[in-house]
């Protein structure tokens, strides 16, 4: 004999604006089985839950059907509360009248119908509900951070400090990521180097942290707590733990007129190269794509100048297998492709730069030595012409990305203001929508560049870049003086939006981890868990999650260390009970379970069973792992003699839903 | 038609939903034909949304535009606002006696060389 | 490959030179432009207005008969095309303007906007390949610093022309290597020539050209080449000391040795 207890919250007005909770308790109460019903504003709450409590007491009840809002808000409340009463927490159903009810119907009389016929339902199923014991699994003590730049190496070492191993896998050669390129940071204009360098060896040299430069994450499986990465740690060519960094191969290879990337194309390097002079590790690495002697087999120029023999031209990709308890991903961002933008002549002027071209420009170990010159003909530039939201804040899907990218206002009012230090004769413009300087100190910032330094601020935008004889003629609107402009700049910089690294797609898919349309990470809530991926045991760090500076990227970084070290911290996790299990006397061994199981949970084994006349017979039959089981239900579906079922969403417990949704 | 009906109707004909606009000025700082224009490009877009169109109605600026598309290229919001100055244009031409141009200016105006398509395009543009 | 070709009014008249190199160098080239056996003017610019549905009849019409021969349409004049390409998608998409434009021609069939319609410049790139032009040269322009100028309406706007970027377009230089030239990149090929504005006054448009001839001068072409007839007198008449301007299909035609262009 089942004594049920069904509970209908209000949800404040949410629930009992559109459906009239007093009714659906009054008639729930009558519904076989069911010895307790009552209705209360916010069940979720102590009051709520003590409510349960007592019931489940009082009127000794063997299950538990809420009516109120979404399983994913509060199923986990309910259960505990339940447990804490001397329930088997797997003895409660959730009827969700919020999400699927009230919130989609304006009429109340059906909205009232609808929460009832969901509530029979919930009574139908837990009535044949059966008590689940949670199993445990273990949890791997070590994480692994994807992207070594300085949201991967903040929480690297924030976990490292916890007392836990961490792997840092970076693709390029070097870690440090996009600040290294940078020259200062707003708002306190810091050299960037100079803050970041001795984190990036503190890194280097902390004893739980181990860097795999030049390697990228080829797969992972697993589940929280014990992921099982592959890693590709790219042929280098180079002997890592021989080379000394002294850059003499760098110095005598003949392969002059290869692109450099860290400068952005602005210069060349050699084909065998150290990133920069502070790089970590420091180490050369032979760009493959050039070097003579890997493409033709004729140089061999460095391994003969090298005195540690550290050069190794037959050196092969290397696959490293490493299990981990947390994965936090901190892939970082790039400034997108201007070549939709040619009306500001950007592939027709070598004078029209992206701004990070222009910090590449600034930086003493740039390109020009610090010194800002034209990279036409490396004279001085007199007029300088900045243009906001190149790409952002943009409505068509081909052309641009329709958010705001965050960082330009300020590294443009940065920008202005070193330009107009260091040389005061420049005039410099900027073109804005909007000025975006939200964060602290940041709207002073640039009011200084605008009343101390003279940076003339337009509201406006420009609409044509003419190169013609040596100068940039810029045509731009100023609607606040009403007109248009015509100025003769000497180099434009373009803001060009922010968007996610390109490895970040795939790995969201290795990862299963969720994705925006704009290739963002998803956070698990935007507001109350901005450092978590849905899937459990990932972890979001730094702009891979969303477009942000340096202050709030460290901030993050720290966050998402927290969760990290608090899921290590455990020794087990309980694992989800409601997992698959397969009737062994009906399972005919077909393997189509096994074929659709996305995690890799099935597999077959041969068993004895009794046969008649005292023969025993060798059988084909599937078995699930609880631990890797994640209750999706495909190979219950699949199943073609009905042998597999779900615990917790058994076949007969839906038939049940669905009679009692008929009736 | 009292202010209201016009707006519905350069609403309908344009298809133009003003409100994208993010008054960026783009519009304005690439049209070619700015100085020849008492209201730009991106006036026409909020003085629209906040409903001034006799001003529209009355300016130069109408018959000055290129149709060139270049504000219509580049607005980075796609608010086309090419198709609203033809909208206003057209509700002003439209009423009884406005027409802009008359084809008693033609013979003045042409000489050996000019193509047809000149005529056809300002007559298209200027007239009802 | 034959192709329906709407030549447009002012081809057959004072812009004769685009229409009749055009004709000859497709054939050079292997392809027939066959000139729809009844056309009107197109009307010269694409009316904006969703409820004006007497102008978009006659491109309609051009349209209609394409489809009924089985072919796509060709235009040469970058006026034409645009119209005639605008008015197919309104006629795929709109489906009030499409409704009420059959309505009132009451064709046997009605017209959803079937017809696939192709600038000459395009069936050059996609059908016949530059590479093969380049072999069909008998007299390369070595040599020559050609400008491309494309004026505002052929790319314009990219969502419904689509056929080359419009702010960083390439099919005109393309088209000026095949030929044997040296194309030369100039930011001013895309801007306005001041179009219709010049019967209004000359001003005007006198403006934009020395805008866009001062600019194609200082970054060293020596000539232009258009696909406009506006744009062609608007170049010539409107410049003072301006560059020599071709229609393309007359270099086109110099160069596969079957026609001369004008001096």
């Amino acid at each position: 004999m089942q004594r049920i207890g069904v509970f209908v919250c209000w949800c404040g007005s949410n629930i009992a604006a559109t459906v009239d909770v007093e009714k659906v308790s009054e008639v729930l109460g009558h519904e076989p089985g069911v010895v307790f019903s009552t209705n209360y504003q916010y069940m979720c709450s102590q009051t709520g839950q003590d409510m349960v409590q007592a019931a489940i007491r009082d009127y000794a009840l063997t299950g538990v059907v809420i009516c109120a809002c979404s399983p994913r808000m509060h199923e986990t409340t309910f259960r505990r509360a339940c447990e804490r009463a001397g329930l088997n927490p797997y003895l409660v159903e959730i009827a969700n009248i919020r999400e699927q009810c009230s919130w989609i119907h304006k009429d109340k009389a059906v909205g009232t119908e609808k929460a009832i016929i969901l509530g029979r339902a919930a009574i139908a199923k837990v009535q044949l509900n059966k008590p689940l014991q949670a199993g445990e699994s273990p949890v791997t003590k070590r994480a692994l951070v994807i992207g070594g730049g300085i949201a991967g190496i903040q929480t690297a070492l924030d976990i490292a400090d916890a007392g836990y191993p961490v792997d840092i896998v970076e693709k390029q050669p070097t870690i440090g990521g996009k600040m290294t390129q940078l020259d200062k940071t707003f708002p306190t204009l810091d050299c960037a180097a100079c803050i970041l360098t001795p984190k990036m060896v503190e890194a280097a040299q902390n004893e739980n942290i181990h860097i795999y430069s030049y390697s990228e994450v080829e797969a992972v499986k697993g589940f929280v707590g014990n992921f099982h990465a592959t890693i590709r740690k790219k042929a280098r060519y180079v002997k890592e733990d021989v080379c000394t960094g002294c850059g003499l191969c760098t110095e005598k290879c003949p392969q002059k007129k290869v692109p450099n990337e860290f400068n952005l194309g602005l210069d060349t390097r050699r084909a065998v190269y150290i990133p920069f002079a502070q790089a970590v590790p420091k180490v050369a690495t032979i760009d493959a794509d050039y070097c003579m002697m890997l493409k033709s087999g004729k140089c061999g120029v460095c391994s003969k100048v090298c005195t540690a023999g550290a050069i190794d031209y037959h050196q092969k990709d290397e696959l490293i297998e490493q299990d981990y308890g947390a994965i936090v991903v901190a892939t970082g961002y790039n400034p997108i492709k201007l070549d939709k933008f040619d009306e500001f002549a950007y592939s027709q002027s070598p004078d029209v730069v992206s701004s990070l071209e222009f910090e590449r420009l600034m930086n003493a170990a740039g390109p020009t030595g610090g010194v800002l010159l034209r990279p036409s003909d490396h004279t001085h530039p007199k007029t300088l012409v900045f243009v906001q939201c190149v790409g952002s804040r943009c409505d068509s899907e081909e052309k641009g990305k329709p958010y705001c990218s965050k960082i330009c206002c300020m590294y443009t009012a940065k920008h202005a203001m070193l330009c107009r230090e260091k040389y005061p004769d420049t005039e410099v413009y900027v073109f804005y929508i909007d000025v975006r300087t939200p964060g602290k100190n940041f709207d002073e910032f640039y009011r200084r560049a605008v009343e101390e330094y003279g940076v003339h601020y337009i509201k406006g935008m420009v609409g044509k870049v003419v190169p013609e004889n040596g100068k940039l003629k810029v045509q731009a609107s100023d609607l606040l003086d009403n007109r248009q402009l015509h100025i003769d700049a000497d180099m434009v910089v373009l803001a060009a939006a922010i968007e996610p690294d390109e490895s970040a797609r795939p790995l969201a898919t290795m990862l299963t981890a969720s994705m925006d349309t704009n290739n963002f990470f998803t956070e698990a809530h935007p507001k109350l868990r901005p450092v978590e991926s849905p899937t459990a045991g990932i972890f979001l760090s730094g702009a891979c999650q969303g477009p942000k500076d340096i202050p709030e990227t460290v901030a993050q970084a720290g966050a998402a260390a927290s969760k990290a070290i608090g899921l290590l911290s455990k020794d087990h996790l309980t694992c989800n009970p409601c997992v698959a299990e397969p009737d062994e006397l009906m399972c005919n061994g077909c393997s189509s379970c096994e074929k659709v199981c996305p995690y890799g949970a099935i597999t077959y084994a041969d068993k004895e069973f009794r046969g008649p006349n005292r023969t025993t017979l060798l059988r084909r039959v599937a078995q699930v792992n609880p631990a890797v089981c994640q209750g999706c239900g495909a190979c219950t579906v699949a199943c073609p003699s009905g042998a597999m079922d779900l615990k917790g969403f058994s076949n007969k417990q839906i038939m049940a839903e669905v009679d009692a949704i008929c009736r | 038609m009292n202010n209201s009906e016009i707006l519905e109707t350069v609403g309908r004909i344009s298809g133009v939903n003003p409100r994208k606009c993010m008054k960026c000025g783009k519009c304005s700082g690439a049209c070619p034909a700015y100085d020849e224009m008492e209201y730009h490009p991106h006036q026409f877009v909020s003085m629209v949304e906040s409903g001034r169109i006799e001003e529209l109605m009355h300016s130069k600026g109408i018959y000055t535009c290129l149709s060139c598309f270049a504000c219509v290229e580049r607005c980075p919001r796609m608010v086309e606002p090419a198709r609203l100055i033809e909208a206003v244009r057209a509700v002003y031409l439209r009423q009884q006696g406005m027409d802009h141009m008359k084809p008693e200016h033609i013979p003045e105006i042409l000489d050996e060389d000019l193509p047809q398509q000149a005529v056809t395009s300002a007559f298209r543009k200027y007239r009802r | 490959m034959q192709f329906a070709y709407f030549p447009g009014c002012t081809l057959k008249t004072k812009g004769k030179a685009l229409d009749e190199c055009g004709r000859k160098a497709a054939l050079a080239l292997g392809f027939e432009l066959c000139e729809l056996p009844e056309w009107q003017c197109c009307g010269a610019v694409y009316p904006m207005a969703k409820d004006e549905i007497a102008t978009r009849l006659s491109a309609v019409r051009a349209l209609t008969e394409a489809r009924d021969e089985g072919r796509e349409l060709v235009t040469l004049c970058s006026a034409c095309h645009h119209v005639i390409k605008r008015v197919n998608g309104d006629m795929k998409n709109d489906a009030d303007i499409r409704d009420k434009v059959n309505r009132y021609l009451q064709l046997e069939k009605p017209y959803e906007g079937e017809t696939n319609v192709l600038h000459y410049l395009e069936v050059l790139r996609d059908r016949v390949g530059f590479d093969e032009v380049k072999k069909k040269v008998v007299k390369p322009l070595t040599g020559r610093k050609i400008g491309a100028y494309y004026g505002c309406l052929l790319l314009r706007p990219s969502r419904e022309l689509g056929f080359d970027d419009p702010e960083n377009p390439r099919i005109l230089e393309d088209f000026i290597r095949a030929i044997g030239a040296e194309p030369v990149v100039y930011a001013m090929r895309n801007e306005c020539c001041g179009g219709y504005t010049v019967i209004e006054g000359r001003d005007y448009a006198k403006k934009n050209v020395a805008k866009i001839m001062d600019n194609a001068k200082a970054c060293g072409a020596e000539a232009l080449i258009t696909a406009c007839p506006l744009c062609m007198y608007n170049l010539r008449e409107n410049s003072e000391n301006g560059l020599p301007v071709h229609y393309f299909t007359e270099l086109l035609a110099e160069a596969l040795g079957v026609g001369e262009a004008e001096k």
